[in-house]
């Protein structure tokens, strides 16, 4: 072990994920010298030849990309009166690790939220009427319009080669597409995925219901594609391994995919693996940053000088190497001061499953993406004010994979011994899922901190969660439960079982809904309520940049990950055009 | 390691056979699959690597029931379950979990895993936690016992109504220890022959799931048409 310094570089990237590799490939192409460090593995494509991802036991179970809870774990506690418990195995969540980070596994659902979901706060001040939501509700517009952020949606769909149809093009509204959705400036790039027979079922009942079903947008893309960056991206070819599992057939945008190759080979971007950030350090005056101090795979300590740093970690990463670091001023609940740590958000997720006897499915014929879904029940579009219950849902019917272990059987099948047996062979791939993922509003009282307790393998405290369900969530569940199971009734399966929070659940930590943890480090206008600003710049240390999940003031019913993109493609271009030229605050206080 | 050994001498002699099956040629009526089947190790020629002679037969009986041969499709013996879990505890399996403490055994479920064992602690644990209450009730180990009592006890582990901690395990619940044990025998059962068990892809078969075949562009419109193809598996073999 020793003590090394690095030579100084324009931007450290902390982290090689979506957000670190859109940050790293913008600011190298003016010209910057470029570092990202990685605390897991490098990843390349021929990691993911086929057959290799095909497995499920090793991708799907194992958590193969995953990071371990032993080296990732957080702490979590429904309340702050008592004591965390770390995630000893992933359950509910799990973060990703390695080149490429969640962006490698995920899903590949790529939707915009709406523009009332981005100035709900406005929203929900307008339309209900004081004393409906709860007190400690503490939701928050993001600081910037619909019109400033579009382009950068769009340009982030053109680097995942989105595919899917188009709902609303400059305010004419499209046959096919989301009519809910926000004006876009152009089309989809790419046509939707086919359907399987489960959207189709899904569809024309939720039609006939009266609802508004279209495609799931998908980053698996449905024709071959050149992005903006010069990297082709191949037509999907259905393999059903998506969701855990890097791409076999180089179809999902991914870092690698959409980003990688036209970063490697430029001349001053370089990446180093098994590069642990332990801290950024500050200049003695806490202005600025010098730069940040990483564990390497051999235990040394490696100084790296830079004159900007991103944090461009997942969002439970990021808040935590602020706190760590003293980058703007912790959140504390019960003097309602500080702002890191504030304003953590999760998702919910339920769902009816129902079986077909006579119906072939062919569950692992399929895009991770697949799947058709309505946007119905979201903020301004649903009787959400009388009801008394803020925030929305995707109602979907998605077919992400048709991976044997864990197939859900009907109710009353064993599920051990000859009954599970024969069950297995009688029901799999002769049932479909009809899903809800909801928004989820901030409180007072959920936020991230440091956990006093337990520790790190490099000895530094986990990230503590407090949260769990409250009344405007469960409510917002037994709404939707009755939806899906209207359109449930209306497919006339041969019988149903359904999963949907009840009033009296807490959060579970071991049933898996999604790895879309927000906040915590949230955008905003005044440096009193938000750790960041509309740029993602830090408004209490101006050279550090945190895009991320942990910007949103609230979690919304959309996947997070366009919006995601799009921040960090804004941010990116006013570190370009503003922030090089005259460094220093981008927003004054 | 052992299975990686098997799996070398299985390919081998493998891909001298497949090479026929594909040119349309048969040896004595053998499919690829059939010809790995009898390639891949024989539960009782198999000798475990974790377990010990006690535990191994308290295994093999647990998957027998878990996943019985009557009925309809294979069972966990005839598809190579225990070994699978045995590669398993004897590889890396457990690794990945946060172990530090404190621990605080009374924790709410919602809070998950919260116990200070490996999965290896589990099963040494849990099996002598088992046969000791089955000595007592029973007068004998629960391999020894016949199917349906077999059965009762298993019923009772789930529903945690046996007392480990009366057998000095104060740890380990039994239902924990019933859930690790039928989980890890589901996803031998299901996972990749691979890794030692689902033994010439029969439980796919049987399901109808193809494998590794990854590749579906021109079925996923064909809606509602029962797919037509047998399994393939990582290495290659077809089923």
């Amino acid at each position: 072990m020793a003590n090394i310094t690095n030579d100084e570089v324009d931007v450290v990237v902390v982290g090689l994920g979506w957000t670190g590799s859109l940050m790293s490939i913008e600011l190298a192409q003016a010209g910057l010298k470029v570092r990202a460090l990685e605390r897991g593995e490098d990843r390349n494509n021929a990691d993911f030849a086929y057959p290799k991802p095909a497995d499920q036991y090793a991708y799907g179970v194992r958590n193969k990309i995953m990071v371990t809870p032993k080296d990732g774990a957080l702490t979590v506690r429904h309340n702050m009166h008592s004591t965390a418990l770390p995630t000893r195995k992933w359950g509910a969540f799990v973060p990703g690790t390695g080149v490429g980070g969640s962006g490698l596994h995920w899903t590949g659902v790529l939707i915009r939220p709406t523009p009332t979901d981005i100035k709900l706060k406005t929203y929900a001040d307008q339309a209900y009427k004081p004393g409906i939501l709860q007190e400690d509700m503490r939701i928050g517009d993001f600081p910037f319009t619909w019109e400033e952020m579009e382009p950068y949606l769009d340009k982030f769909d053109k680097i995942c080669g989105l595919s899917g149809n188009t709902g609303n093009l400059r305010g004419e509204i499209q046959e096919g597409g989301d009519p809910f959705e926000g004006p876009r400036s152009n089309p989809y790039p790419l046509p939707a995925l086919k359907d399987t027979l489960n959207c189709s079922m899904f569809a024309e009942a939720a039609r006939k219901l009266g609802y508004h079903p279209f495609p799931n947008p998908s980053a698996n893309v449905s024709q071959a594609w050149t992005n903006p960056y010069g990297n082709q991206i191949a037509p999907c070819n259905y393999c059903g391994y998506c969701s855990k599992y890097p791409c076999l057939n180089y179809s999902k945008a991914s870092p690698q995919t959409a980003v990688m190759d036209a970063l490697k080979r430029m001349d001053n971007f370089d990446y180093r693996v098994n590069a642990n950030v332990l801290k950024v350090e500050l200049h003695p005056d806490g202005k600025t940053a010098r730069g940040v101090t990483y564990a390497d795979a051999d235990g040394n300590i490696v100084f790296q000088p830079a004159k900007i740093v991103v944090l461009a970690g997942f969002q439970f990463v990021n808040v935590r190497l602020m706190l760590l670091s003293g980058i703007g001023k912790p959140y504390d609940p019960i003097t309602e001061t500080g702002v890191v740590g504030r304003n953590y958000a999760y998702l919910s997720n339920g769902g009816t499953t129902l079986f077909f006897k006579d119906k072939h499915f062919n569950p692992f014929a399929t895009a991770g993406a697949t799947g058709q879904m309505f946007n119905d029940v979201s903020p301004g579009n649903y009787d959400g004010p009388s009801l008394g219950f803020i925030g929305g849902a995707k109602i979907h019917s998605s077919q992400a994979t048709g991976t044997p272990i864990g197939t859900a059987l009907p109710k009353g099948t064993p599920d051990w011994g000859q009954g599970w047996k024969e069950g297995m062979q009688d029901w799999y791939g002769h049932s479909m899922k009809i899903s809800i993922s909801t928004g989820c509003m901030s409180y007072r009282g959920h936020y991230v901190d440091l956990d006093p307790t337990y520790k790190d393998p490099w000895g530094q405290p986990l990230l503590r969660i407090t949260f769990d369900w409250k009344e405007n969530e469960l409510k917002l569940q037994q709404y939707l439960r009755t939806i899906v199971n209207n359109i449930a009734q209306e497919l006339s399966p041969d019988s149903y079982s359904e999963s949907f929070l009840s009033m009296d659940s807490h959060w579970d930590i071991t049933k898996y809904v999604s790895t879309h943890n927000v906040g915590g480090a949230v955008m905003g206008e005044s440096p009193e309520t938000s750790a960041l600003n509309r740029y993602l710049q830090s408004w209490d240390v101006h050279n550090v940049f945190v895009p991320g999940g942990n910007a949103f003031p609230q979690n919304f019913q959309a996947n997070p990950t366009a919006l995601i993109g799009a921040i960090t493609l804004f941010s990116a271009q006013a570190i370009k055009e503003q922030y090089l030229k005259n460094p220093g605050p981008l927003v004054q206080a | 390691m052992l299975l990686n050994k098997q799996t070398s001498r299985r390919k081998f002699l493998l891909s001298s056979l497949i090479a026929l099956p594909a040119l349309g040629v048969t040896i004595k009526g053998l499919t690829a699959a059939a010809a790995a089947e009898m390639i891949a190790p024989s539960l009782e020629g198999y000798s475990p690597t974790f377990f010990s002679a006690a535990e191994w037969a308290f295994i093999t009986a647990a998957c027998d029931r878990f996943i019985p041969a009557n009925g309809r499709g294979p069972g966990a013996l005839e598809t190579n379950v225990p070994v699978f879990m045995d590669q398993q505890l004897a590889g890396d399996l457990g690794s990945e979990i946060y172990l530090e403490g404190p621990f605080d055994l009374k924790a709410p479920a919602e809070l998950g895993y919260q116990i200070p064992y490996t999965p290896q602690e589990i099963y040494r644990n849990g099996i002598k936690a088992v046969d000791a209450w089955c000595k007592q009730t029973h007068r004998d180990t629960f391999a020894a016992l016949d199917a349906a009592t077999q059965n009762d006890v298993l019923k009772k582990l789930q529903a945690s109504e046996v007392n480990f901690a009366e057998f000095g395990e104060e740890v380990l619940k039994a239902k924990a220890f019933f859930n690790e044990a039928l989980a890890l025998a589901k996803q031998g059962y299901l996972a990749d022959p691979i890794y030692g068990g689902n033994k010439g892809m029969k439980a796919w078969i049987a399901i109808g799931f193809p494998g590794a075949r990854a590749s579906y562009l021109e079925w996923v419109a064909q809606h509602n048409v029962k797919y037509p193809l047998g399994p393939v598996s990582l290495n290659g073999d077809r089923g």
